[in-house]
């Protein structure tokens, strides 16, 4: 019972990570309509970002406030030059703009920081009064943060009139400029904001399973099935599915499968879960009148 | 009448034409005889690379089919590649079927495959499709290495082929031979692929994809068309991958990486989704660009292709064909 | 009376399709201008030239001495023009009431939301009732009148209305058009009103303008309008 538990506590603890990065990808999803596979490389190149600061002898939470500033700015800029352009491009040419994005950045990252895996420190001393034998400081401190996130952009898109702009600029670009909403704005806003979240991802999962350009690219595809389980345009369900998918990867590794096949039977399990519930579990249908 | 409207707002800018006129026969003499001249002017590794443009082509074709004429997208189609290669494999060298069988055969499977997979897929739509054939992507490899399948599949290791000798006695090389079966297969493929789009069959799939609603009010049967035209698609880069199995001479579970399925897409949409000559231009450009982004930058090579992706989109976002139908218009 | 919305020379593409010929047309202050036609007439088109929205336009928009040509349609939209597109453009995904909250977001400051949402749910009891549910379930007659509720939280001085008949049962449409005459009234704000439908734009209006492929061909207070023999053959089926 106990060794369940534990394992339990620890597909928590990395569903924190993936709920972070399903949270990132339903920010960007709820403001343009698009999915950003580029999201985890972008989280690891901004956790590179964070530890440049470091080594320049920041200390560690001006690094991650200076951190997540660049990657605001950074996503919005890409945003504007990038993906802005392709707004009347057909659906799938912007998703392979955004595969080349992926490339680019996992490819940049090993040629400006080099492919050899680098520590990150961690914010929460290992001998916090919140560290238990069942799960560590770390582990706790991630699944908190994530929280904190989700907690904040649910009340700033349910509750404020900025969030509920954006929610209008990305499902109904006309006629939210009728109403005066200035949509490119809110365009890149909403990358900026992505780009934040998934940086203190990265800066999340970095101490647990260290620095390097592949760091992310398994988690993009646990937090994408994370999204989709709890709802794509829900953020409470982003983050509850980024927790359900840790759950289940780790349980299915450690009874089921094993390590190699985890990674299909989740992913079988979650694809049998939308059959079922086709918009996810949170998910919203959105019901049209013909 | 009330539907969950979920899905990615698929194709091209303008409806694709290529499909609904009648086959453009001097165009399509021309590029067969173009393509047999290649024989006689190309060598050795250079015709394995000519084959495995082929075979690309076939299975981007069969992308195609699904996701530019029936709006389902797919980011797992290199599971059916698998499939087929691994097919071509274990029926060569378990049953010691000769190579030219199991290009058929490998179409059977992977039709069979396809379809029961477009079955209870055809609940999801948009995103929630693409993470399921996502999904599919990223287990093939991992099933491939999985040590109860070892007897058949080969585990980590994988099946070595035999490459076939030109039959009858013919004066061509092995890879001459193989550029020429490989060429036979494609213009099979084509005219099949053009036959069945023209046809009441491919307006019932390119009706869905413009409005599944009305579509399904007109009389068409969504759920059957849909997963026909999965195991269609899927038998037609089954194909693909048989080809590329026999070109290779190999395959193991890492030829076969999420990677593959990418390359697809890109393959699609770089040549032109909704278009059947875009195939050719999708299969030379994944076939060549990461090689060429490598003699541009060894240090960062990927960066390079990103780049050259993006820059194409921006410049051509209906792909090659898109393009040279926007020309053709304005000449 | 001075005209609130003075529009010169208007003309207007879509690409290389010519739509408008150099209109000219007044919109009075606190009165009901109707702009009629037959579909394909330019009226639409004209509405968006507007709020520089979707045309390429040339010639002169002044809003109380304000150009518009040259601006964005947001900028537009913040200057006080509440414009009611055809097809309604409901936010299908959004609730009945945020959608409401949404009209006010051109305003800029929130103080008065409370009062405002209030006055509409007065006028359209009907999306009282539908507050939370989904816009995109609500009938087409209710889009309507949320989407002229809408427009109408932003407090706009000239209220663009794109065939608001369009679709609807006529019992709805008397209904809606009757609200519209106490909304003129009481709210104070200009109506320009696009409609096919000639005998109930003008027993709407005050004035009222015929486009007949993209040209002004008549205009006047609406009672000659009904008069004129040629409106009266072609429009009012007499």
């Amino acid at each position: 019972m106990n060794e369940f538990l534990h394992q339990l506590l620890a597909g928590l603890a990395t569903g924190g990570i993936y709920a972070s990065v399903a949270l990132a990808l339903v920010m960007i999803y709820q403001a343009t309509h698009h999915i950003n596979f580029a999201q985890g490389e972008m989280a690891m190149f901004s956790t590179f970002i964070a530890w440049m600061f470091i080594q320049a002898g920041l200390p560690y939470w001006l690094a991650f406030a200076a951190t997540v500033v660049v990657s605001f700015v950074l996503a919005a800029g890409i945003e504007f030059v990038v993906i802005r352009p392709m707004h009347r491009a057909p659906e799938l040419s912007v998703v392979v703009v955004f595969i080349g994005l992926l490339v680019i950045f996992h490819s940049l990252a090993g040629w400006i920081f080099g492919y050899t895996i680098k520590p990150f420190p961690s914010p929460f001393p290992a001998d916090a009064w919140f560290a238990s034998p069942l799960m560590s400081a770390h582990e706790v401190g991630a699944i908190v943060v994530a929280l904190l996130m989700v907690a904040m952009l649910f009340a700033f898109f349910r509750f404020t009139p900025l969030g509920l702009a954006m929610r209008a600029a990305a499902q109904n670009p006309a006629s939210s400029r009728l109403v005066g909403i200035r949509v490119g704005r809110m365009l890149m806003l909403g990358w900026g904001l992505a780009g934040a979240i998934g940086a203190v991802a990265g800066m999340m999962v970095a101490p647990v399973v260290f620095l390097d350009p592949h760091m992310m690219t398994g988690v993009l595809l646990y937090a994408f099935a994370g999204a989709l389980i709890g709802g794509i345009d829900n953020p409470v369900g982003a983050v509850l599915g980024g927790f359900l998918v840790g759950v289940l990867e780790n349980l299915m590794g450690t009874y089921v499968v094993g390590t190699e096949l985890k990674l299909s039977v989740a992913l079988a399990l979650i694809v049998g879960v939308l059959i079922v519930k086709p918009s996810g579990l949170l998910g919203k249908k959105i019901v049209t009148r013909v | 009448m009330n539907t969950t409207t979920s899905s990615l707002p698929m194709g091209a800018p303008a409806p694709a034409v290529s499909a609904r006129r009648a086959m453009r026969w001097p165009w399509v003499l021309l590029a067969i005889a173009l393509a047999c001249g290649l024989l006689f002017v190309l060598k050795g590794y250079q015709l394995f690379q000519a084959t495995m443009v082929l075979a690309y082509a076939i299975a981007l074709l069969g992308l195609n089919m699904l996701t530019g004429y029936n709006g389902q997208i797919s980011l797992g189609h290199g599971a059916f590649f698998a499939l087929g290669a691994y097919a071509a494999g274990i029926l060569m060298e378990h049953a010691g079927a000769p190579y030219w069988a199991t290009v058929p055969a490998a179409a059977v499977v992977c039709l069979a495959v396809g379809y029961l997979f477009g079955r209870p897929a055809l609940k999801l739509e948009g995103l929630y499709l693409a993470l399921a054939t996502f999904a599919l992507g990223v287990a093939m490899p991992q099933l491939l290495k999985y040590k109860h399948l070892e007897a058949w599949t080969g585990g980590v290791q994988g099946i070595v082929l035999i490459k076939p000798d030109a039959p009858f006695g013919l004066p061509l090389t092995q890879d001459q031979w193989l550029y020429v079966f490989a060429l036979g297969v494609t213009v099979v493929m084509f005219l099949i692929a053009h036959n069945l789009l023209s046809s009441g069959t491919g307006r019932a799939m390119r009706a869905i994809r413009d409005h599944a609603m009305a579509a399904e009010a007109m009389g068409v049967d969504n759920r059957h068309y849909k997963s026909m035209t999965f195991g269609v698609s899927a038998a037609f880069t089954g194909v693909g991958g048989a080809l590329s199995a026999i070109a290779v001479q190999f395959v193991s579970p890492d030829s076969f990486t999420l990677f593959l399925s990418i390359s697809l897409l890109v393959g699609i949409v770089v040549g032109g989704v909704g278009t059947l000559w875009g195939a050719f231009f999708g299969a030379i450009f994944i076939m060549f660009v990461p090689n060429l982004a490598e003699q541009v930058s060894k240090a960062a090579p990927w960066a390079v292709y990103g780049v050259v992706l993006i820059a194409i989109m921006f410049a051509m976002p209906g792909g090659v064909m898109g393009l040279l139908n926007k020309l053709r218009a304005r000449a | 009376m001075t005209a609130l919305l003075q529009v010169r020379g208007l003309h207007a593409r879509y690409g290389n399709t010519r739509v408008l010929h150099g209109i000219d047309l007044d919109v009075a202050e606190g009165r009901v201008t109707a702009l009629l036609g037959a579909n394909g007439a330019g009226k639409t088109t004209t509405l968006r030239a507007l709020c520089q929205f979707m045309a390429q336009t040339s010639g002169s928009i002044q809003l109380a001495g304000q150009e518009l040509v040259g601006r964005s349609t947001e900028q537009i939209a913040r200057l006080g023009v509440g414009h009611v597109p055809d097809g309604r453009g409901t936010f299908m995904g959004l609730s009945t009431e945020e959608n409401l909250r949404l009209g006010a977001y051109s305003r800029g400051s929130r103080e008065g939301m409370a009062q405002d949402m209030e006055r509409i749910y007065g006028y359209f009891p009907r999306l009282r009732e539908r507050a939370s549910q989904q816009a995109g379930t609500l009938s087409g007659g209710e889009q309507q009148m949320l989407a002229i509720g809408r427009a109408l939280m932003g407090r706009p001085r000239l209220l663009l209305l794109d065939e608001p008949s369009f679709g609807l049962a006529p019992l709805v449409v008397k209904d809606i058009f009757s609200i519209m005459r106490r909304i003129n009234q009481e709210e104070k704000v200009s109506i320009l009103l696009v409609e096919q439908n000639a005998r109930l734009a003008l027993e709407l209006a005050d004035t009222a303008y015929l486009l007949e492929t993209g040209r002004v061909v008549l205009s006047g207070p609406s009672d000659d309008m009904k008069r004129n023999d040629a409106v009266r053959r072609a429009y009012l089926g007499e």
